[in-house]
This record gives C-alpha cells, structure tokens and sequence, in this order.
C-alpha cells in the first residue's frame, strides 16, 4: 500500500492501482479472468498485462468454474491468485469450486492447506442490465462458513480491502458494485483495511443505519434530508460482511436504541436478516423500537426503465425506514 | 522387470492389504462414513505416483486411499484419519473422501465426482511459473468425463500447455450404470481427442504398461510439455460400497478376478522372470498384513478430536 498513489482517482482506479501495486511487491499474485489483459469490460485490470506480461495477467476462456478451480489449486501450491468473475450473476458457475472446495480445504485437511486466492466481482443493478446481470448476491457467500465476504463502497475501500483480501491466507470474495466504479474520490491517505473491521462514516446519535456498498451513499444521503428534520443518523458501513463487526453496530445501537439495515440485495434473506438477527440477541434491551430492513422486493430485476428504477432501493426508502422507529 | 519392482509389488501389497481391512473395520463400526476402496486397482496407484516426488501434486476422487498410500501418506494416519481421530492426516475432519498429505504433495481427494480437476491445473500452473520441472496428476473414474468442469478442464490445460497428467481409472461403470448408459463415446482418450493432448489406453492392472506409459508422459511435461490423458482400464470388483467386505473378499478370490489381478499378474510375471522366489508371495503378503495391523493399532490409540478443534479451522 505504500507508494499507492491514490489522490483524485475512481473506485476502478483504485482498484487497479491496489493490483499493480501488489503485483509488484510480490510475484506470487496473478490475475485470472475473461478479458483481463484487456483491462476487462470497465478497465479494473488497464495496464496490467503491459506490466506484468502474459503469464501473470491471463485471460480465460468463459469458463468460470474451472478458472475458479485453478485459482484454488494454484493458491494451494503457493500463488495468491486475483480471479475476475464478470458479474456476480455468473458466480452461480463457480459455486462448487469456491463452496465445496476452496471454502473448506483448510477446515478438510485439519489446517495442512490454505487458499489464499481473491475473486473478485461485482454486482448492482441500475444500467438495465436485466434480471442476470444485474443482481446483489453476497448473502449466498455469507452462507459459507470458510469464505470471507468484503464490499467496498468508496475508493478508499476498494483499495484497503482488496489490499487486505490479498494478504489473507483465506478465499475471500471481494464484491464491487458496478455503478459506484466511475465516483470520484480524493484518497488523502492509502491505507490497508484490515477485514473485519466496520467504519462509522458519519456520526449521529437517533439511529444507526448500517447499509452495504451503493447503499451507504444512499443512506448518507437520507441522512443529510433527515438532519434538516432534526433526526441524526449515524451511518455504518460494515466493509467486511464476514467476518462481521458486530460490536461497531452493537456499540453504536447501545447509544441510539434504533437500527436500520440497508442494502440493494433482495430483502428477503439478505444479509440484513442475519445482522438484524443478530443484533437483537447481542442487544435486546437496548433496542427501542423493531429494527427496519431495506432491501428490494423480491422479484428479479425487471429491464424497463421505470420498473427497474421503482425496484431499486435509495435515499428515500431509507429515509422512510429511520421514520418509521422514530 | 527386474528386482526393482520388489519395490512396487510391497507398494501394492500395503494397498491391498491395507483395504482389506478397511472393509473389516468399517463393517465393525470403526471407520466411518462413505468409503470407497481401491483394493484391484493398485497397479495404478503404484506405476503413477511410484514415479513421482513429493514437490508434484496430485489430487484424486472419492476412491484415494490407495493414490494417498502410494504417494508416500503413512498408512497408520490414514486410517486414523478413516476412523474420524486427532492422529489422522486431517485431524478427523475430512474422512475417506477427504485425505490430504501435504509433507507428500497429495493435495486432496474430493467427493464431488471430478471436481479437483481444474485445481490440478491450478498446481501445474504454480509449478511452471516458480520455474521448476514438478507437475501435477489428478485421478478420475470415467464417471468424471461427462461433467462439464472435465471438459473446461481439458480446454485449459491444453490451451495453456499445463504440465498436468490426468489419469482416469475407467472400469465401465459409474456408480450402478455402465458407461453405455452415460455416453455414446466408449473411449475417455476419444472424448478428449478434439483437444490434440497427449492420450493413450493401458491395461490399468498390468504394472508394467501403466508405468511405462506414465513414465513417457511425466518425462515429457517434465521437460516443457503439455498435459496428457492416461486411460487405465480397470475392472471394478463387487462391491463399490463397502456396506459389505465379505462381498468384497469373495469378488477377489473368484477365478475370473485371480486372472486380471494387478498383484497376481505381477508376481506371476516375477515367478517366470526369476526376480521372486516361490515363498516371496507370501512373505510380502504377511509383512503388508503386519504393517496394516501396526496400522490398526497406532489408529486406535489415537484419540478424537476436542470439540473446539473444528471451530479454530474455519480460517487460516
């Protein structure tokens, strides 16, 4: 992370600049995936095969399981393979690679073997991108116990997790979000961000609103209209979604007594049941009102403009759930 | 064949012997879960991973204890690892279809039918960008061909020229269906053939073919070349479960097995080639059935994990 020159960059090119950066301090990490020496289909791995040639930056074929399977054999025997899985929709094709054997070969071989590998994707609807390519699907991979399950949602994300996902000895799966790739950001300080660790990005003292990846933003936003009501919101963005820092929301609900969890995943079954689950064991008493979920509806992501927008949730969903505990 | 293959005919006597008592055991309640013997087809455990060192990786299916025994795992940890104990390879928490040996580069066995195939290649790829000579081998039945990870596989390693070496154990049947009731292509090296590797057919229970032809495929990816497909045909003995050894033990003693018997055929061989004496047989057989029992008795010694343990490897 030293060196990395983040200043008035993009969550993407924060994203490239963290995987050259690591690719040259070790020559252990590579990347794998479909049109990566390209740059990929919105420029995450530019530069990349020009820097580190042909054997280290490896375009596939689409084959998502087996290039899925090969990261884990080649994590096994000593690389720290980066794979790029397009859209998060196509994970589906992975799935017994990174469930059935990269998740548990550690845990399988009582500890002889790690899989330090990262796959990296990314999800989010909002382009019209249709039902397949446009879905939130992290709660599957919370499900595994074995993965680790990350989803940056500012620059300085992007680049401190995915620096700190490739310095772990476990598979973890590092999950974008396409519509946050071209934000702006001026990162003042470059810094690994250890897993695990939650981040309280703005202060309040009425309600915590714990939100995911696009979601953050939008609750940021909600909470600047609910400031001019009177109502502080303290917003906190949980990075890693497991292993999850529980105590950040537990500590931070203990002083606001109401929680909202946000996400763009289906609502039904994402990960805001299991943080609200969660909560409500670890803080009961604490809790002065039910806790809130915003997710979407549980239908696919219809393609028409209009629909596809009334499906998405935002600001204003967010803001309706902080009114509705108060 | 000369007295060098002394060497390799102990190496299948452990097997054998080894799976016998497996069968006894797990029948007797003490190894547990799904298990899946090897005994009839060591000739392919022996001539492969008898040629390869501990820096090449192999992986294998649910059929690996012989492929485990043979690249080097101790006989005594395998099978407290069988019997779900603290001693065993994976601390008990993989079982029959889940050994690894690292310290020997038997990097796994997999339950899903051919779902390590692509993490060989991954090993083969880590070997050839450290610069070395190692390559890696994964076992599969002819089950394995018909899913689609085998045929993305394929495509990769050869794509890639990949030192890896798939060698499929084809006994014509998947399960309870033949091979006839999977595919209309009979020959796994003609399934493969569109991709141009390196393939052949042996006798799978005749040492001598499996490891001549192995040894051309491993001096080649050795030297730089690609991946290549060996075929053994094998012959499945009764008893694909081992709900019942009995079945097992009679399957073994029947005349038309004792003519295709990989360790027969090869002390046979030895008898008519000079290189075993008439009371050899017998004597090698003893001594893998008292390493086995030596086996037995260290395992049991061993007791189950704590509790905890499973909870302390989720992460590394």
């Amino acid at each position: 992370m030293p060196g990395a020159d983040l200043t008035e960059t993009t969550y993407l090119r924060a994203i490239t600049t963290t995987l050259a950066e690591a690719m040259r301090v070790d020559p252990r990490v590579l990347v794998l995936g479909e049109d990566v020496a390209e740059g990929g289909p919105w420029g995450a791995t530019a530069g990349l095969a020009e820097e580190f040639g042909a054997e280290r930056v490896r375009n596939t074929p689409i084959s998502e399981a087996a290039i899925c399977g090969i990261a884990v054999g080649a994590a096994q025997s000593g690389l720290r393979p980066v794979v790029e899985i397009m859209f998060v929709d196509f994970v589906t094709l992975a799935l017994d690679q990174l469930v059935n054997q990269a998740a548990k070969a550690h845990f399988m071989s009582g500890g002889q073997l790690r899989v330090p590998m990262v796959l990296r994707t990314q999800g989010g609807a909002g382009q019209r991108g249709g039902a397949q390519h446009s879905q939130s699907l992290e709660a599957w991979l919370t499900h595994v116990p074995g993965l680790k399950v990350v989803m940056p949602s500012t620059a300085a994300d992007a680049a401190g997790l995915l620096a700190g996902a490739i310095a772990d000895d476990n598979p973890v799966v590092y999950v974008e979000n396409k519509t946050l790739y071209f934000r702006s950001e001026d990162v003042q300080e470059a810094r690994r961000v250890q897993l695990g660790r939650a981040q309280v990005v703005r202060s309040g003292r009425d309600v915590t609103v714990v939100a995911l990846s696009r979601l953050v933003h939008e609750s940021l936003a909600a909470a600047e209209e609910l400031a001019a009501e009177g109502i502080e919101v303290e917003v906190i963005d949980p990075r890693t979604l497991v292993p999850l820092d529980l105590d950040a929301i537990v500590d931070s609900v203990a002083r606001t007594h109401r929680l909202v969890v946000a996400h763009e995943a289906v609502e039904h079954g994402g990960v805001g049941a299991e943080i609200a689950a969660e909560v409500q064991a670890a803080a009961f008493d604490e809790l002065d009102a039910p806790i809130a979920r915003v997710g979407a509806p549980f239908t696919p992501i219809p393609f028409s403009p209009p629909l596809e927008d009334a499906y998405l949730p935002g600001r204003d969903d967010v803001a309706a759930a902080v009114r509705s505990l108060l | 064949m000369t007295e060098g293959d002394l060497g390799p005919l102990r190496s299948m006597w452990r097997i054998r012997a080894f799976e016998e008592r497996v069968g006894q055991l797990t029948r007797a309640n003490e190894v547990h879960g799904l298990v899946h013997l090897s005994a009839g087809q060591e000739a392919v455990a022996v001539g492969v991973c008898g040629q390869l060192r501990d820096d090449d990786a192999v992986y294998s299916g649910h059929r690996a204890h012989g492929h485990a025994i043979a690249k080097g795992a101790p006989l005594a940890r395998v099978l407290a690892e069988l019997m779900g104990r603290d001693g065993g390879l994976c601390r008990g928490l993989g079982g029959s279809m889940h050994l690894v040996d690292v310290e020997h580069g038997f990097l796994g066995a997999t339950g899903v039918v051919g779902g390590n195939v692509p993490l060989a290649l991954g090993s083969a790829l880590a070997g050839r960008l450290a610069g070395g000579d190692q390559v890696a081998v994964v076992f599969f039945g002819d089950g394995a061909v018909q899913g689609g990870i085998f045929v993305e596989s394929v495509n990769l390693a050869t794509l890639w020229s990949l030192p890896v070496i798939l060698v499929c154990e084809n006994n014509g049947f998947a399960e309870f269906t033949p091979r006839s009731a999977h595919t209309n292509v009979e020959r796994v090296s003609d399934v493969v053939a569109p991709y141009g590797l390196e393939r052949e057919t042996v006798d799978g229970n005749d040492l001598g073919a499996v490891r001549e032809a192995f040894a051309r495929f491993l001096a080649a990816a050795r030297a730089g070349g690609g991946p290549a497909l060996l075929e053994c045909l094998t012959h499945r003995l009764r008893g694909h479960y081992e709900g019942d050894p009995q079945l097992y033990r009679e399957a073994l003693a029947a005349e038309e097995w004792q003519a295709l018997d990989p360790i027969l055929r090869l002390q046979r061989l030895g008898l008519a080639q000079g290189w075993l004496d008439e009371d050899e047989p017998a004597r090698l057989e003893q001594e893998a059935r008292d390493e086995v029992e030596e086996a037995v008795r260290l395992a049991r010694e061993s007791p189950f994990p704590d509790a905890s343990l499973a909870a302390e490897l989720v992460y590394a």
